[in-house]
């Protein structure tokens, strides 16, 4: 099978990156977490093509420069600005407990790994382990998004969801015309613009980012 | 030939159990590098433990003989588990398929007995410090078992001399980021078992903040003698678990071996010695996480270690 030190070191540090961002219990921790986990990430296009001894491509380069530039420094800038921008709670607060949440979330891990053998793929990946980093990913972001209160949190679940669909994509580098993967990175953005937006007006409207107690707007 | 090999594994024996309490001394002595102060001599464990060795023993009249039998089977379970653990080279001095599981329990027998003499005391003190290292000792062993889990797939062997040989140089090869994070589910053990700081302060004053030393408060003469040797013994053990993964030595380093081992020992208690000046002890309901933690990096390091065999 196909493996190589550094990549497979850059998706574990991934996979164990999604899991403290579910022990973190500040938000600006795990905003740091998420920036360092795209980081990490945006290395793996032009690290993926050195993996199986190709010289890196230009489109490998520009997605690295673009991942780098949107989700290692705009991003997580806009979500410090709108953390220290006021009467923001600075904890996260889960439904499930942190113990609960990071025990789920290793089960999420064992789980794509089962998944991720049993998927049959048009083409070999440069590591076996991209699939599983890419499936657990996913499955975390997704665990966030769903198991924390206040909205910024829900922001990174969404951001977290979105390095594993990145993560998924490596895959098909080469298949993939470079336009449509700067449109993923496109609409990454915008919705975390529109989320920021959001997040503001809830606060000055309420008070707080706690999007629980909107359901309490329905009509009965 | 074979004359030799026990006359070297006799003494290696030896030096392996004169090591521990100078290694508390290294803890000690970082520690006191860090604070700006000079800390006490290097061989003050040694000086403690002969004086402790040569006082009476004081019983409370409460206390049953299960308060005497406790020291002394937990020291007796240790240096068990030390005989087949490999300390300075690459064997043990005893050694069998399956003794990976003793090892372990071999710990727990030590701790239940260290449990129930402090239970015995009747001191509420002591029974909240036994119900905390319960507690822990129960969250940190699956983290120890997974992390024996990968070593015994890496290496196809249950017997802990074997599963901490040469062979772990190839899996370091096939699956670089398991034995990572083994490493650290270790030293996360390595730190709960032996009672250093993120889990528990050895150094600390307060009965309500004490685990280890509040459990064994009743204890004097020999048997704290025992108590501490057992305590420093615990910690070499697992710190040699530890650095046979993290450094395994190739079979031809026979006899410099010993002396790399030593070394190494002398350097790990050193990085516990910076852990504990770096960073203060969690608080108690923050260790369950680091233990869960723990247990989730061996948990990924085996699924990663299956996923190298068999995808």
């Amino acid at each position: 099978m196909t493996y190589h030190p550094a990549i497979d070191t850059i998706l574990v540090l991934a996979m164990l990156l999604n899991l403290s961002m579910l022990a973190s219990s500040r938000l600006a921790t795990c905003i740091r977490l998420f920036a360092f986990q795209s980081f990490l990430l945006a290395l793996l296009p032009v690290g993926g093509e050195i993996a199986v001894g190709e010289l890196p491509s230009l489109h490998a380069y520009l997605i690295a420069a673009a991942a780098i530039g949107l989700k290692v420094i705009l991003i997580p800038y806009v979500l410090m600005r709108i953390l220290r921008s006021g009467e923001i709670h600075k904890d996260v607060e889960p439904f499930i407990g942190f113990t609960a949440s990071v025990m789920i979330g290793a089960l999420a891990i064992v789980a794509s790994f089962a998944m991720a053998s049993r998927l049959v793929l048009p083409m070999p990946p440069f590591s076996d382990l991209v699939l599983p980093a890419a499936l657990s990913t996913i499955f975390i972001g997704l665990l966030t998004l769903v198991t924390r209160v206040t909205a910024i949190t829900q922001v990174i679940g969404y951001l977290v969801l979105e390095n594993g669909i990145f993560i998924f994509g490596l895959f098909l580098l080469n298949r993939t015309p470079l336009l449509v993967e700067l449109g993923i990175l496109l609409d990454v953005f915008v919705g975390v613009f529109i989320m920021a937006i959001v997040v503001y007006h809830i606060r000055r409207e309420f008070d707080h980012i706690d999007t629980d107690l909107l359901d309490e707007l329905k009509e009965v | 030939m074979n004359t030799v090999w026990v006359m070297v594994a006799f003494l290696e024996a030896l030096a392996a159990l004169a090591l521990p309490p100078l290694l508390m001394s290294v803890i000690a002595k970082t520690k006191a590098w860090f604070g700006g102060r000079v800390g006490p001599p290097w061989l003050q464990p040694y000086y403690e433990l002969a004086k402790l060795l040569r006082k009476n023993a004081v019983y409370s009249e409460t206390t049953t003989w299960v308060f005497r039998a406790g020291p002394i089977i937990s020291l007796a379970a240790l240096l068990t588990a030390a005989a087949l653990v490999p300390v300075l080279s690459n064997r043990s001095p005893l050694g069998f398929p399956g003794d990976v599981i003793l090892v372990a329990y071999l710990f727990a027998l030590g701790r239940m007995f260290t449990v129930l003499a402090a239970m015995d005391t009747g001191s509420s003190f002591e029974g909240m410090g036994a119900s905390r290292e319960v507690t822990f000792g129960a969250m940190s062993e699956p983290a120890l078992f997974l992390a024996f889990v990968v070593l015994a797939v890496a290496t196809g062997s249950l017997q802990l001399s074997q599963m901490l040989g040469p062979t772990l140089l190839d899996e370091w090869q096939i699956a670089g980021p398991a034995m990572v994070l083994v490493i650290g589910a270790l030293l996360v053990v390595l730190l709960t078992e032996a009672c250093r700081v993120p889990v528990d302060d050895p150094a600390t004053h307060l009965e309500l903040t004490m685990i280890h030393e509040v459990m064994v408060l009743d204890h004097s003469g020999p048997e704290f003698a025992y108590i501490t040797y057992g305590a420093a013994l615990k910690f070499m053990l697992l710190g040699s678990v530890l650095l046979h993964v993290a450094i395994p030595h190739p079979e031809s380093f026979v006899f410099l071996d010993p002396v790399l081992r030593v070394v190494e020992l002398v350097a790990l208690a050193g990085v516990v010695g910076v852990i504990e000046s770096a960073m203060a002890r969690l608080r108690l309901n923050r260790v369950p996480l680091l233990l869960a933690g723990a247990t989730v990096l061996s948990a990924i390091a085996v699924v990663i270690v299956f996923a190298r065999r068999t995808l």
